[in-house]
């Protein structure tokens, strides 16, 4: 997310689905689309049949594969190689869409005299401190354009109190706030449009990628340089003025240490080739399932709130003033942040927060650090956290090393499981793989679970937000059975029971949760109405009345709005994403069904869609355009989409000089959430590993970095416990790659759809896949067992020999790649060992999610038993001296 | 009963249901494999709508194959073949790994379903009347009139019908009559997200089907063909059938189906002439003694 945040301004898909149809060609990489997206998919055949070219990127031949016209099969975690190998394509051969690139991207920025590129520093960027491992980015700035850049941004400062905060920004995940608004450059800088000046972006990157040959891209992935030059080839004669490329990726790109900068590679190529904010163009972030984007909108995450304002960190900020002043007054909405905050804790505190008390901000909860989810099971284990609430998730078989979590719920006080079934993670204690072994005893595990049924989807109303941004409502179908609640009562009824419990009190500890605006219209079973809720997030005025758009918002704690990006959602008073016209009633954007954040907008920056004079690039990806005549000659922009801008600023307006928030968006600035109205291909700020993607191996590898002395990614977050042991790189015991992923017939963690007959029959039993060269080296039979090992464990499975899995050639060597599901566990009607037990846990530096990649050993044969496993394993880290200290790299 | 052999435009007036005006038009499946994508959601919405049990919990190895085949218990079931490239896979418009391509591969894949022949010889030796012949041309068991005596199964030229263990009787796919009946798509067409699986007027159908391959044909899929869409084949014609990517037998399907009742009027002839000539033979002998 912060991958698209920090290019774009906004942390979502920057297209919709059913918009692949007009493609004219669709790379997927880091996403097998048609067996995790099926419904999604119909529309890239959909393309298909129009003719566009299809091309499938991943270690595996898969299913997307098999409808692709090109497969190109890859090293696991070698993405950035390749991406960087297309973007070289691009640039040293002239092939980017020039126009597009000097008006609606960085490319023409010049950057401070002191920024030293990975190129010159083996593998580091400027900036880097070896003690915490951490960059400061101060010296990959914006040069100011004049002297007034600074004394505007001077005086800007001297409005708050206090010095600059931006020193500790990357430690707390900041960058994960750029979901709906760009990291607060100081000044829109010094550009040179000719792209000639060494210290412009362009410049740069140019010298950047200069390394990613053809035979650079053969030894890292293991793609032959005649498949690179087919995918170049495809990508830039489908792109331009008259023709469009689109991207689809999904976990497959976000489940690494360097997550984020694959997803920033696809970007500078796609802003390159000039497909942002065009018809048939765009990158399609496909999320996992129902509503992860909905859950990151209106997050489950610790270091963001409603709408990807920042949580407030205890150190940086101590009041109001300090919360929002580092946003405030850039160029762009995400200027207004303040309207945004205060009617966030407006919608919270209600009629208690008032402008005196700093509209209750200071009952917001602070961030002190990483308290993500790894962090907090490493925090349950040292007995640092005492109580755990699990909804809809199953870690024990979800999450990457499921003996850590196991033991951290195992060492809890308490742990609430509320689930449609019963999951691993609540029955970890009588019936986990450590009870097997006997590293846990069920009768020493003082953990209190807490089992509540849940409602399904079709036993509660309410909405989701799928991967394109779209809201859509789901009507209750039947009434739960027996004691199953929906989330939304449960909530409403624990938030409701607290304060019965704390009603009275006078400590003032207690009063954030008193002054809850805590009133919902209840139906006949106590059930809160969604609607309600719904309307709460979307906002009201000050006479409670709806509004329309979160430009309505307001910093004096006259509007309340429980996230801003969502409001416009009950407009009219009018659950909008309830609305269910078919497409076949609406032209293609079909802007009558559900409802897209923000503003119901399908295709974001469509601004771009049209040249810098306003004018369609071409009659044939006609798509937003500025109507000189419309308004009695005032102009508008118009076409088939929302307008993503000011939608009566012309296209020449130059905006005054101090302007701030949205009157500092030029006319020519397409990507309005920007701090400077610009996409970045290189990043100024709001990145923790570097302003520029650059190749780093996975923190497990069978191979040496051939670009650098640096073999991983810098600020890559360790997990350096004894429950997280980690492969040496380019080991003997561990000489294979594993990658990890789901099947179609399955659901995630398999609590969906293990415990159905008429799934679970379609795809029984843990599998593995290797290669015909694989299986003969290690003598596996298909249809045969296989046990497969790594430093946090063992599993078996039983062997799938296919072509479908390829023995890559890097250099002189090949290496060899074995795929596992990860759908089982012990519970449901088919069971099987975990293939998430195998997975290490090192983090990407921005949103701390792990590296879904790593190396193993295969064997042929089922995996010891009972204590002996804990032996077998143990003997395998004796041979790879993993408990010896290892020089760092 | 009508015909057992050849063309026959109107198998439901030949069923019994009148001329054309008097009865809904055939309705059937177009499986156009070239768009399938493995998904197998036709496989669990058909046994979510008619509520037919698992069909056992075995990993077969084969593929992503755990169905296996049609069954009593399977009405859907999708095919998953891995083939090594042997030809430059661009112009089969099929993927490639890179071509020419000693190690590249092609994944087929196929959902398999009840052909609802022209001449359904399930139908035909069925002595009870369970099986028969819908409004909609379709081939349909009734549970509650089945006994179980197997006589289909052997006669299916696809070998798609079955008796469920367990139960006894035969079972396989109504082309969701009961949706028909309510104006609906059947289970499986509904739920595929690709339009692999189409559901319409057999005529229209078929039509489609021909643009279809003529299309493919125009990108250089030169292996692109119909199969069970003629209606002077071996079974007049099948109410669901398939644009393939390769021979029949490479997807399990029988090259040349002819319906096992073809036979059954002239062997009816060969055995009333055996007869007759028994019985002039006899007489003859009775005539001849008085002789």
């Amino acid at each position: 997310m912060p991958g698209l945040g920090t290019s774009f301004g906004r942390g979502g898909a920057t297209t919709f689905l059913q918009d692949l149809s007009n493609a004219d060609c669709i790379l997927i990489e880091g996403s097998n689309m048609a067996e995790a997206h099926p419904v999604g998919f119909q529309w890239v055949m959909e393309a298909k049949r129009r003719g566009a070219t299809v091309i499938h990127v991943d270690p595996r031949f898969t299913r997307t594969s098999a409808v692709a016209d090109l497969h190109v099969p890859i090293r696991a975690g070698s993405d950035i190689a390749f991406l960087g190998g297309l973007v070289n394509q691009v640039l040293s051969n002239d092939l980017d869409f020039r126009e597009y690139v000097v008006a609606y991207t960085n490319a023409a920025n010049i950057i401070e005299d002191d920024f030293r590129d990975t190129e010159d520093l083996d593998g580091l960027f400027s900036g880097f401190d070896p003690e915490t491992g951490q960059y400061d980015p101060d010296s990959w700035s914006y040069v100011p354009d004049s002297r007034r850049d600074v004394e505007d941004e001077e005086r800007r400062d001297q409005a708050y109190s206090g010095g600059s905060s931006h020193g500790e920004s990357h430690q707390a995940a900041r960058s994960e706030s750029h979901g709906s608004g760009g990291a607060p450059v100081k000044w829109k800088g010094r550009r040179d449009e000719t792209l000639q000046d060494p210290s412009c972006v362009f410049q740069i990157l140019k010298r950047h990628f200069a390394r990613y040959t053809p035979e650079v891209v053969q030894e890292v992935c293991g793609i032959e340089p005649d498949q690179l030059r087919r995918v170049a080839e495809a990508l830039t004669s489908n792109s331009g003025r008259e023709r469009t490329s689109a991207f689809c990726y999904a976990v497959g790109w976000t489940q690494h240490s360097v997550g984020a900068q694959m997803i920033r590679t696809a970007s500078i190529l796609q802003l390159l080739l000039g497909n942002i904010g065009r018809p048939g163009g765009g990158i399609m972030a496909l999320r996992g399932h129902a509503s992860i984007q909905g859950s990151t909108d209106i997050p489950t995450l610790f270091n963001i709130l409603p709408g990807y304002l920042p949580m407030p960190n205890a150190k940086q900020h101590q009041s109001l003033d300090e919360w929002v002043r580092d946003d405030e007054g850039k160029a762009g909405f995400w200027g207004n942040i303040r309207s945004y905050a205060v009617s966030l804790l407006k919608s919270y505190w209600g009629d208690a927060a008032t402008p005196d008390n700093d509209f209750c901000f200071d009952y917001l909860p602070r961030i002190t650090g990483d308290h993500s989810t790894y962090s907090t099971v490493l925090a349950m284990i040292e007995g640092r956290c005492k109580g755990y609430f699990l909804v809809g998730e199953n870690p024990a078989v979800g999450s990457s090393n499921g003996k850590m979590q196991r033991l951290g719920m195992a060492a809890l006080d308490w742990l609430v499981v509320r689930d449609l079934q019963m999951i691993e993670s609540a029955t970890f204690w009588k019936d986990g793989p450590e009870i097997e072994t006997g590293e846990l005893v069920t009768e020493e595990i003082g953990t209190e679970v807490f089992f509540l049924p849940a409602a399904t989807h079709v036993e509660k109303a309410g909405s989701f937000t799928q991967t394109q941004r779209m809201l859509q409502w789901r009507d209750k179908a039947v009434e739960p059975p027996g004691d199953c609640r929906s989330d939304l009562q449960f909530y409403y009824e624990l938030g409701t029971r607290i304060r019965q419990k704390l009603a009275g009190s006078t400590d003032e500890m207690d009063r954030p949760l008193l002054d809850l605006a805590w009133d919902y219209p209840l139906d006949d079973g106590g059930d809160p109405d969604p609607e309600a809720v719904l309307r709460e997030i979307n906002g009201t005025g000050p006479d409670g009345e709806v509004l329309s758009a979160y430009t309505q918002l307001k910093p004096d704690g006259s509007t309340s709005c429980g996230c801003w990006i969502y409001c416009g959602v009950y407009a009219d008073d009018v659950n909008q994403a309830r609305r269910r016209k078919p497409h076949w009633e609406q032209d293609q954007v079909a802007a009558e069904w559900g409802w897209v954040w923000p503003a119901n907008r399908r295709i974001l920056y469509n601004r771009a869609s049209a040249a810098p004079d306003g004018t369609p690039w071409s009659e044939r990806k006609r798509y937003v355009w500025w109507d000189a005549e419309a308004d009695d000659g005032k102009g508008r922009w118009t076409g088939a989409d929302v307008p993503d801008f000011v939608p009566d600023r012309a296209p020449d307006f130059v905006p005054e000089e101090g302007a701030q928030g949205p009157d500092a968006i030029g006319g020519q600035d397409p990507f309005i959430m920007q701090t400077d109205g610009k996409a970045w291909l290189f990043a100024p700020l709001g990145l923790a590993d570097g302003p520029m993607p650059t190749h780093y191996e996975p923190a497990e590898s069978p191979v040496r970095n051939p670009l650098y002395g640096q073999q991983n990614n810098p600020t890559r977050k360790r997990m350096e416990v004894p429950q997280n042991p980690l492969n040496p790189s380019w080991s003997d015991v561990f000489p294979y790659v594993f990658t990890t992923y789901r099947l179609t017939e399955h659901h995630t963690a398999g609590g969906m759809s293990r415990t159905l007959p008429y799934l679970a029959e379609l795809q029984p039993e843990p599998f593995c896949e290797v290669s015909p060269r694989l299986a003969a080296e290690r003598g596996l039979e298909n249809g045969g067992w296989a046990t497969i090992v790594t430093g946090r464990t063992a599993i078996e499975a039983r062997v799938l020999v296919t072509r479908r899995l390829r023995s890559l050639r890097l250099g002189d060597r090949f290496v060899e790649q074995v795929g596992l599901p990860y759908h089982w566990g012990p519970n449901g009607i088919t069971t099987g060992d975990s293939a998430n037990d195998l997975v290490n846990l090192t983090l990407d530096p921005n949103v701390y999610i792990q590296d879904k990649v790593g190396t193993c050993d295969i064997r042929p044969g089922r995996r010891p038993r009972g204590s002996a496993l804990t032996e077998y394993v143990a003997e395998y880290r004796r041979r790879a001296a993993m408990d010896v200290q290892r020089e760092e790299t | 009963m009508g015909s057992l052999w050849g063309r026959l435009d109107d198998v439901q007036g030949d069923a019994g249901y009148g001329s054309p005006s008097e009865h809904p038009p055939r309705m059937g499946f177009f499986t156009d494999t070239s768009v399938c994508i493995g998904c197998k959601a036709c496989e669990v919405a058909c046994k979510e709508w008619n509520s037919v049990p698992e069909d056992g919990y075995l990993l077969t190895g084969m593929s992503y194959d755990n169905t296996q085949e049609l069954g009593a218990s399977t009405w859907r079931h999708v095919a998953f073949v891995e083939k090594p490239l042997d030809v430059p896979a661009v112009d089969l418009g099929m993927p490639a790994m890179g071509a020419p391509d000693t190690e590249g591969v092609t994944w087929l894949m196929s959902s398999d379903v009840c052909k609802h022949c022209t001449h359904a010889a399930c139908l035909d030796v069925c002595p009870t009347g369970a099986l028969f012949r819908t409004e909609f041309g379709t081939v349909v068991v009734q549970p509650d009139v089945c006994n179980g005596c197997g006589y289909c199964v052997p006669a299916c030229p696809y070998g798609v019908i079955d008796l469920r263990k367990d139960d006894g009787r035969a079972f396989k796919c109504t082309l969701c009559y009961d949706r028909l009946k309510e104006g609906q798509t059947p289970a499986c067409a509904q739920a595929c997200p690709t339009e692999s699986i189409q559901f319409g007027e057999l005529t229209e159908l078929r039509e489609r089907a021909a643009r279809r391959v003529e299309e493919l044909h125009d990108r250089g899929v030169d292996v692109a063909r119909l199969y069970g869409a003629d209606p002077d084949d071996g079974v007049g014609g099948d109410g669901a059938f398939f644009l393939l990517l390769d021979e029949p037998e490479v997807y399990g399907l029988p090259p040349d189906p002819i319906v096992t009742t073809r036979d059954l009027g002239s062997m009816w002839r060969h055995v009333g002439a055996a007869a007759a000539t028994l019985v002039g033979l006899g007489v003859a002998s009775f005539l001849g003694r008085r002789r």
